[in-house]
């Protein structure tokens, strides 16, 4: 288990740099569709500057605010997004994840309903990879290791 | 040629310079904290004078919306690395000390046989 670490240098910089590194992992989800990267890059990003929090500042504020519920809810999130848009396309007279049926939902041309669809499942796919990641990361540190 | 290239050669051949040293550095300085001290301030400098090159040459074709984007993203790498690089080089060299590294003396040049060492240690 990781313990408090009070290196002044490291706290500091890493609250500076943990800011700029979830930027750089909204920026690659919402640019997936246009350039390298989407939701799954995007997603273990985010998780990489949780990752550099917990190694840094401890894990005990992590496992404080990152519990079992908010674990459980997140990492079902992300999939319940991918599958309920595709679900609405259905819904909506297309076939299953044809995001060119949204263009019935909204008032735009089915081009641009695809764009947007692929933009919310790449989404759904950045949240569960970050919870997902972050939650292997912590349930490795925190189990107990085998009397032997 | 014209001035911007001209410059943008210099700063990369100014930035391959001082990683060629620090890599020199790595591979012949005997122990862990010369080979950080080599690796830390050396890489640094390099990776930053090069980018502020490559940041400037793409301004070469001629400066649009674009281009100027793109600078300013290949810029915000530097100021990562300028500030990332000896942080990470900080950690490790502490947690080395801390984890009991003996730093290197002329002494150290001798051989030692472990087993040996380990044993007197012991005792």
């Amino acid at each position: 288990m990781i313990e408090k670490n009070e290196n002044i240098i490291l706290k500091n910089i890493t609250q500076y740099l943990v800011a700029f590194i979830q930027l750089f992992g909204l920026y690659v989800i919402a640019h997936g569709h246009g350039s390298p990267g989407g939701g799954f890059q995007g997603g273990c990003i985010l998780a990489a500057s949780y990752i550099l929090m917990i190694t840094t500042l401890g894990i005990e504020d992590t496992k404080k605010k990152y519990n079992e519920f908010k674990k459980h809810l997140f990492n079902s999130l992300g999939v319940f997004i991918y599958a309920f848009t595709g679900f609405v396309c259905l819904l909506l007279g297309a076939n299953y994840l044809d995001y060119s049926g949204l263009s019935n939902l909204f008032p735009v041309d089915p081009i641009k309903a695809r764009y947007i669809g692929t933009f919310v499942i790449e989404v759904g796919v950045g949240i569960t990879v970050m919870s997902i990641m972050l939650t292997i990361f912590v349930e490795l540190l925190t189990v107990k290791r085998k009397q032997s | 040629m014209n001035p911007i290239e001209i410059i943008s050669a210099i700063l990369i051949s100014v930035g391959i310079f001082f990683l060629f040293a620090g890599t020199v550095g790595l591979i012949r300085l005997p122990d862990l904290y010369c080979r950080m001290h080599s690796t830390g301030k050396a890489d640094t400098l390099g990776i930053t004078i090069s980018l502020t090159g490559i940041a400037l040459y793409n301004l070469n074709d001629g400066v649009t919306l674009v281009s100027v984007l793109v600078s300013l993203k290949i810029m915000t790498i530097a100021v990562f690395w300028f500030i990332a690089n000896p942080t990470a080089t900080h950690a490790i060299a502490r947690s080395a000390y801390e984890s009991g590294i003996k730093p290197w003396t002329k002494e150290g040049t001798v051989e030692v046989d472990l087993d040996e060492q380990r044993a007197k240690e012991q005792k």
